[in-house]
């Protein structure tokens, strides 16, 4: 028996089954980092000092990370897009550059918390710090996601293109909507930790 | 929300944080002297300016694509 409303929308919700789950899914992690971002504003607000981010983390690495993220968005758009106008080819090559550039925020990340550990700023020194490691490790983790996801449907998980296109693009697409939301937190993470 | 709408969605959010990100460079640099933020706040802004073109031509090349 056939699965209804793999490719096709469901008449009732507009969504296809895929879409309809990422929603619920993305619904549940705003309410995971919401309650970070909430943790934080209340540690902030309560303590009597706090540092600014400015002062201990290294903003030209977290500006050239912010650039790789919202670029990594547009090669994701792109592939999905190249999909939709039956070209498996640059979709490859969008696919490819995505993970690339989410493999490139990792080792610039890797590298910041090096220098960090190197100056004894474990996740113990501050209430800052550890925030700032919860945070920033949390959507990292996300980052990691999203690279198996994206490595998956570049490689073996590309068959479907063969057999059933319609669908491969709509996992595309979901696979989109998720690496959107991952860069999304990173649009207010930056700000919050490394500019206030 | 479609992709298409998440995206633009997401390069609007990205704009504020380009101009809001330039305003602070050039706070920093008003306040504090630091030179490198300047310039990092001048790239931002002109970084910006690029991602508001870019939004623009999206929305236009990808009208009528994924309405759900």
């Amino acid at each position: 028996m056939e699965i209804p409303y793999t490719v096709e929308p469901r008449p009732d919700t507009g969504l296809y089954n895929a879409k309809l789950g990422i929603w619920l899914f993305l619904a549940s992690e705003v309410m995971l980092f919401g309650a970070l971002f909430s943790s934080y504003v209340l540690l902030r607000v309560g303590a009597t000092t706090w540092p600014h981010g400015y002062e201990h983390l290294n903003i030209p690495l977290a500006t050239v990370n912010t650039v790789v993220l919202i670029t990594s968005s547009v090669t994701m758009v792109m592939s999905w897009a190249s999909l939709a106008m039956k070209n498996i080819r640059r979709y490859r090559l969008y696919m490819g550059a995505t993970i690339a550039l989410a493999c490139v925020f990792l080792v610039i990340k890797g590298f910041e918390y090096a220098a960090k550990f190197e100056h004894g700023l474990y996740p113990s020194a501050s209430t800052f710090m550890a925030i700032y490691f919860t945070l920033t490790g949390l959507h990292g983790l996300h980052i990691v996601g999203g690279v198996i996801v994206n490595s998956y449907l570049l490689g073996p998980g590309s068959r479907m293109w063969k057999t059933d296109p319609a669908r491969f693009t709509n996992r595309v697409e979901v696979a989109g909507l998720y690496w959107h939301f991952v860069d999304l937190v990173w649009i207010f993470l930056f700000p919050v930790l490394y500019l206030l | 929300m479609s992709l298409k709408a998440f995206h633009l969605l997401f390069v609007a959010a990205s704009v504020i944080l380009a101009f809001g990100f330039g305003a602070w460079g050039i706070d920093a640099y008003a306040s504090r002297g630091e030179g490198g933020s300047l310039v990092l706040g001048i790239l931002s802004i002109l970084f910006g300016s690029a991602l508001v073109v870019y939004g623009i031509r999206v929305r236009t090349k990808l009208k009528g694509w994924g309405a759900a």
